[in-house]
């Protein structure tokens, strides 16, 4: 708790300092290649022959995925801290190659926690950490995924916490983390903002992005959430559909809980016991979600819906070849909706999709879903 | 007076420090823990901490982990723990049983309902290692109305002004976690730990008893723990261990928890003090 308390303190000296924001800047401009695009997507408007479809291209920010913008903040703020040390968790592995990524830039010593099973599942980004300097420690407790990863990176934290900074990957875990992830991850709604004015000259009707924990999501709606006018539409893992059980939808279908130092949603059973959870895309397989997502929910400001992992495939095909873009299988839920969504709209109205990675990553998942041997 | 204030007054009127041992609740299985439970009293533990199985023990080492996660898989529920707890205050009425909990399990079933249900089953006290004292004010209130100890633990990053906060709302012992780090076996318990110790105990001044765990597994760990001013050591991944190699031949486990806390009980005390 005490690491806590300082980490909430340093933030709140350093988030303003004009030197932290300068610095912060050059990486994100010159390292991560930001702002990012938002692309008028033509084609894929003209299939779904409703409101016009924008692209927020974070699948083109270094690493490909919008896990850079946190991971480059955090890593900063731990410099200034004066900590040698960084650990992380991954699921996926995204967070983990751009924690790695973000301390190779910046000279510091990176180690990673991966359930075991993912370690199996995502052996190219394990291959990256390793390149990119960062060890990878297998955890092989609980369920062997994500939130075991966290476990473990919280009992690594406390065992060496005057060392070491925990770099969260998602707007998830105790006070402060979920401000701070929101907080760097916001430059995709501001850019959003500033780019829809100059393109269109008014806010879209519409944003759309996919949850997990939520930080793409979170980063994408937070500059919006004053302006009601706009729709904020988190996309949630349906897996093999809600009624089956087998999904990761923890707005859609959890319950209030605390877990991981969070008051939110969280999926589990009657005694509390925090459940498996499935999704075609490992970085949505998460069984809590981020507590300002449950806030917003609350006050419905944001709605959430779900999208199964065949859906989510079907996207994925459809993106790829309709605009030449391979999106990452979590944006893909986010693509899935927002195309139907649009059907169902104006012509003269708009819809963002923020497209959170690249797919890549994926190809090896789809293959197999497609029964294609490469 | 609650159940544990008697048992330290008691211990304290015999110059002794208590032994505060752990288990898992369904470890292996949740028929066994009464006997476990009893077999670690009969060989000198003065209270009795019950660990309510969740699925993420986030403040818990592997030997506690693996325990949890064999009591899951052998059907155990949070809310058995009552009943083992009623089964072990039946037999040994003056030793207090204290539940070691994350917080969900109490959330799911509502804090009111959790702490009524546990004063009735007997329960002297209750530690929850992730609810920081921050958010604990309507938790304490609560405690405090159904009789229950509300026990708060303090680390080595603890602040003096946090320690404080906690301190105001802790009854029963005060929990102190010896180490930077999880629950489990160490091979030594360091001079950082006792000087931990000693300092802790003359800012506490007596006015809650001192339980030290975390780490603490062997007869010469807990001479050095009482003599640097301990009321209390917890020890709990020692324990588990036994039960973890002996799960086929639960009267095996049963004679070497209490052969463990007969060996543990003995320098608990306090001849230089």
């Amino acid at each position: 708790m005490s690491a806590l308390i300082d980490l909430e303190r340093e933030y709140s000296r350093l988030k303003d300092d004009p030197e932290f924001r300068t610095q912060l800047g050059f990486y994100l401009r010159e390292f991560v290649g930001r702002p990012t695009p938002l692309y008028y997507a033509a084609n894929l408007t003209r299939k779904a022959n409703g409101a016009k479809i924008y692209i927020k291209r974070e699948d083109l920010a270094h690493g490909g995925a919008h896990k850079i913008n946190n991971t480059i903040g955090q890593a900063l703020l731990a410099k200034k801290m004066d900590k040698e040390r960084i650990i992380a968790e991954t699921g996926a592995g995204q967070h983990g190659v751009a924690s790695a990524i973000a301390c190779a830039a910046l000279g510091l010593k990176c180690e990673v926690y991966m359930g075991s099973e993912d370690v199996e599942r995502q052996k190219l980004n394990v291959f990256r950490m390793d390149l990119l300097g960062t060890k990878v420690h297998p955890v092989r407790s609980g369920s062997k995924t994500l939130k075991d990863a966290i476990n473990e990176s919280f009992r690594d934290w406390v065992a060496n916490v005057e060392s070491t900074y925990y770099l969260l990957g998602s707007v998830v875990g105790p006070h402060p983390y979920p401000t701070i992830v929101r907080d760097f991850q916001s430059v995709i709604g501001r850019e959003i903002k500033e780019q829809i004015l100059r393109l269109e000259g008014r806010l879209p009707d519409a944003v759309v992005a996919c949850v997990g924990g939520g930080s793409n999501s979170i980063g994408a709606f937070y500059p919006f959430i004053n302006d009601e006018q706009v729709a904020l539409i988190g996309v949630e893992a349906g897996g093999l559909g809600l009624e089956t059980g087998k999904h990761a939808a923890t707005l859609c279908a959890g319950e209030e809980g605390v877990f991981h130092g969070m008051l939110t949603y969280v999926l589990q059973d009657a005694d509390g016991q925090v459940q498996p959870t499935h999704s075609i895309s490992a970085g949505l397989d998460y069984p809590g979600v981020g507590p300002e997502h449950a806030y917003l929910k609350a006050t419905k400001r944001a709605t959430y819906t779900s999208v199964t992992d065949q859906q989510a495939l079907d996207a994925f095909m459809e993106l790829s070849k309709a605009e030449g873009i391979i999106p990452a299988l979590e944006s893909a839920h986010a693509v899935h909706y927002a195309m139907t969504l649009a059907s169902g709209m104006a012509k003269d109205q708009i819809v963002v999709i923020n497209l959170s990675g690249r797919g890549d990553k994926d190809v090896n998942v789809v293959a197999e879903k497609l029964g294609v041997k490469i | 007076m609650t159940a544990i204030s008697k048992t330290f007054n008691q211990l304290e009127k015999r110059k002794e420090a208590a032994l505060i041992a752990y288990l898992t609740v369904g470890d292996p299985q949740l028929k066994y823990t009464p006997r476990l439970a009893a077999a670690l009293i009969e060989g000198g533990a003065d209270i009795i901490e019950l660990g309510i199985p969740f699925s993420d023990p986030i403040a818990d080492g592997p030997t506690i982990q693996a325990a949890v996660a064999r009591s899951l898989r052998g059907g155990a529920r949070p809310m058995d723990a009552l009943d083992v707890a009623r089964k072990i205050r039946e037999r040994y009425n003056s030793t207090p049983v204290v539940l070691m909990t994350y917080l969900n399990p109490i959330f799911r079933v509502g804090l009111e309902k959790f702490l009524s249900q546990s004063k009735s089953a007997g329960i002297s006290g209750i530690i929850v290692p992730d609810l920081p004292v921050e958010e604990s004010a309507d938790y304490k209130k609560q405690c405090s109305a159904a009789g229950v100890d509300s026990i708060f633990l303090a680390s080595p990053s603890t602040n003096p002004q946090r320690l404080k906060r906690i301190l105001d709302q802790t009854s029963g012992y005060l929990y102190l976690i010896s180490l930077y780090g999880v629950t489990g076996v160490r091979t030594n318990v360091s001079d950082d730990a006792v000087n931990m110790v000693r300092r802790y105990s003359s800012m506490i001044g007596g006015s809650v008893p001192l339980g030290v765990g975390f780490g603490i597994s062997k007869a010469a760990h807990v001479k050095r723990i009482v003599e640097a001013g301990a009321d209390g050591v917890i020890v709990g991944s020692a324990f588990v261990k036994v039960i973890e190699a002996n799960a086929r031949n639960l009267t095996r486990a049963a004679s070497k928890l209490k052969g463990l806390a007969q060996e543990l009980k003995k320098p608990t005390t306090k001849l230089s003090r």
